[in-house]
């Protein structure tokens, strides 16, 4: 029972951050209909501008995750403006391949600064365990629970009640005619890729504490489709919950089943979603079909 | 198909050709006579790289069947890429095939597969289809490396050289007429296949797919076959490497390949012959030629033999990102653009310029 409990909090954790970055995915899937596959690099790039800011500089951590949040911000708009803007209205492999070549770029970069080694680093997140009952539990793994759903919280606020979450809801819902209300759409696209960006690197900063600091945190960017895909492209909601079932998943079946099928099982679940539920748990029920 | 000013065909054959025009004509010869004196000068380097563009090609020809001319997308071509080589080499390697066999057995055999993950294009459509190609890519690349029984796992299966008329082709100067020849067929198929009714049918569901209903094209099987011509050019591409090396790795074949292939037809041209051999030799070389400039360099800047690797990717990412905001038709498009130059020159007036 104790291993058991172990392993949900360890999937709920990996999943948290799964949504983490699906929420970023889906928040710039709403506003601008590009499906980013760059959204892993975001994250790789908060958990190195973390890393540059708190052990290389040495900032105080408040400091350094405001920088860090700073810095993805900056970086985000920039990509906005200068790669997604002038392709709006292209069609679907274009919209692929140019986040698909963003991906590379921030992975070159990257690579590039920090090297392909893993960093040791202290964590923001209290190191230690937590004894639960009869489990051990590691505090940085039960802490991020909480602060990831307090920022998905956060952003499901933000799209009910302020004035800028409200147009990208009406920008998804109808472009032309929330266009035809006065709404900026480069203003919302720009709010759209900033707070993907923030969702990210909140992400990127927990893994940093989590799994450490390595160039393979980027690879979490492709777990998230089988989350997003299991909730609905375009709800909040449904990346939580997607998140945490697959994270929930992957542990488990990585325990009790084994073989690397972890690995593939989110895939698996894909493919099942696509099959039976392409919209999702909690998408719009809006599917273009042949 | 645009008709050329100046230009008056008598003969159906000559309105029905490929390359009716003299100047077409010469450029095809001259490319033939630099293709066969190529292997004569080149150093071994050079005839490793001419390989593996002109494997490159036909896979990129096989991709653009699906992407460029069909529309739909894909993020698959590695797992048919693994599919054909695994195939052709399992079967010389385990049955005693005779290589040919198994590579046409191969292309079959990733046909068959490319028709059933094709399967989900009936019922979904563009990002969705895409994230399906994505997961079944995913899903094949776990078989290969943990179906060990077949595949060996993660080890390399080692292959005996080809031999073909008695030459055993474990050079790249033998390996090369073997790869050339394959990769002018592919392209004079495809060139051809676009000329058919199943082309135009392919080309149909891409701009309109309910249009195209409506004239009668049946939209699911033409896209099956488009899957299927597709992915029997890619498993041709597979078996290729293979049979190039001798050796099959699960390396190759990873999402890393899928993007590549998608890059380069992207960077060469969607829907274009020419734009696929010019985007392989692009992509291909690319990550060589910064790979000789970083050697180039070393002595001065000792630190750069260290950056390459990132270099390489990052020059990738900003070559798709150039090319899809200034030139999103590719390499083919500028070729295009300058034969239509010299075409009136010193005249300024271009063809096409009106529609910009």
């Amino acid at each position: 029972m104790d291993i058991f409990l172990q392993l949900t909090v360890s999937g709920l954790s990996t999943g948290m951050i799964y949504a983490l970055a699906a929420a970023g995915f889906v928040v710039i899937y709403k506003a601008s209909d590009v499906i980013n596959f760059a959204q892993g690099d975001l994250l790789l790039l908060g958990t190195y501008l973390i890393f540059f800011g708190v052990a290389q500089v040495g900032l105080p951590w408040s400091l350094g995750v405001a920088v860090t949040l700073l810095l993805a911000v900056v970086v985000a708009l920039a990509v906005e403006r200068l790669v997604l803007r002038p392709l709006v209205g292209e069609p679907i492999i274009s919209m692929i391949m140019v986040t698909i070549g963003l991906s590379s770029v921030l992975r070159g970069i990257t690579g590039a600064i920090w090297g392909p080694n893993p960093r040791s680093f202290d964590s923001f997140l209290p190191a230690g365990d937590l004894v639960l009952g009869p489990a051990t539990l590691s505090t940085a793994r039960v802490l991020s629970i909480p602060i990831a759903l307090a920022v998905l919280a956060g952003l499901g606020l933000f799209f009910r009640h302020t004035r800028d979450g409200i147009a990208m809801r009406a920008i998804a819902d109808d472009q032309q005619a929330a266009l035809s209300m006065g709404i900026s759409i480069p203003r919302v696209f720009g709010v759209a890729w900033g707070l993907a960006a923030v969702s990210a690197a909140i992400g990127g900063m927990m893994l940093a504490g989590i799994v450490g600091v390595s160039p393979n945190v980027a690879s979490i960017g492709l777990r998230v489709f089988p989350v997003v895909i299991l909730g609905g492209l375009d709800s909040i909601a449904g990346a939580v919950i997607g998140g945490a079932v697959i994270g929930l998943l992957e542990v488990y079946v990585g325990f009790y089943v084994g073989h690397g099928l972890n690995l593939v099982v989110p895939y698996v679940v894909l493919v099942l979603v696509l099959m039976v539920r392409p919209y999702g748990l909690f998408g719009k029920e809006i599917i273009e079909r042949v | 198909m645009s008709l050329d000013c100046g230009v008056f065909h008598t003969r159906y054959e000559s309105d029905m050709g490929l390359r009716p025009r003299p100047l077409q004509r010469l450029r095809l010869v001259t490319l033939a006579l630099f293709v066969l004196v190529f292997p004569f000068v080149a150093s071994p380097y050079w005839l490793d790289l001419a390989n593996q563009v002109a494997i490159a090609t036909v896979g990129a020809i096989g991709l653009n069947i699906l992407v460029g001319y069909t529309g739909q997308i894909s993020l698959g071509q590695g797992a048919f890429m693994a599919i054909g080589a695994y195939t052709a080499g399992l079967l010389t390697l385990n049955f005693g095939v005779p290589w040919g066999a198994s590579v046409f057995a191969a292309c079959l055999v990733t046909a068959a597969a490319g028709t059933f993950f094709g399967l989900p294009s009936l019922r979904l459509k563009g990002l969705y289809l895409a994230i399906a190609t994505l997961a079944a890519q995913e899903i094949v690349e776990w078989g290969m490396t943990n179906w060990t029984a077949v595949t060996g796992g993660t080890e390399a299966i080692v292959l005996p050289a080809p031999v073909l008329l008695g030459v055993r082709m474990n050079t790249n100067f033998n390996f090369y007429w073997l790869a050339v020849l394959t990769a002018g067929g592919t392209a004079l198929f495809a060139a051809n296949l676009m000329r058919t009714r199943i082309g135009r049918a392919f080309a149909a569901v891409r701009d309109q797919d309910i249009a195209a209903s409506v004239i009668g094209v049946d939209v699911f099987r033409t896209k099956l076959l488009a899957f299927a011509t597709s992915s029997f050019f890619v498993g041709l591409a597979g078996a290729m490497i293979a049979f190039h090396r001798n050796i099959i790795t699960w390396e190759r074949f990873t999402l890393s390949t899928s993007i590549v292939f998608l890059a380069m037809i992207i960077v060469g041209g969607l829907g274009s012959i020419r734009g696929s051999f010019l985007g392989a030799a692009l992509i291909t070389l690319l990550p060589a030629m910064i790979t000789n400039l970083g050697r180039a360099i070393q002595d001065t800047a000792p630190q750069a033999a260290s950056l390459l690797p990132y270099a390489q990717q990052a020059v990738f990412g900003i070559v798709i990102i150039l090319f899809l905001i200034f030139e999103p038709r590719g390499l083919s498009k500028l070729w295009e653009n300058a034969k239509d130059y010299f075409h009136v020159w010193p005249f300024a007036y271009r063809r096409g310029e009106s529609r910009g």
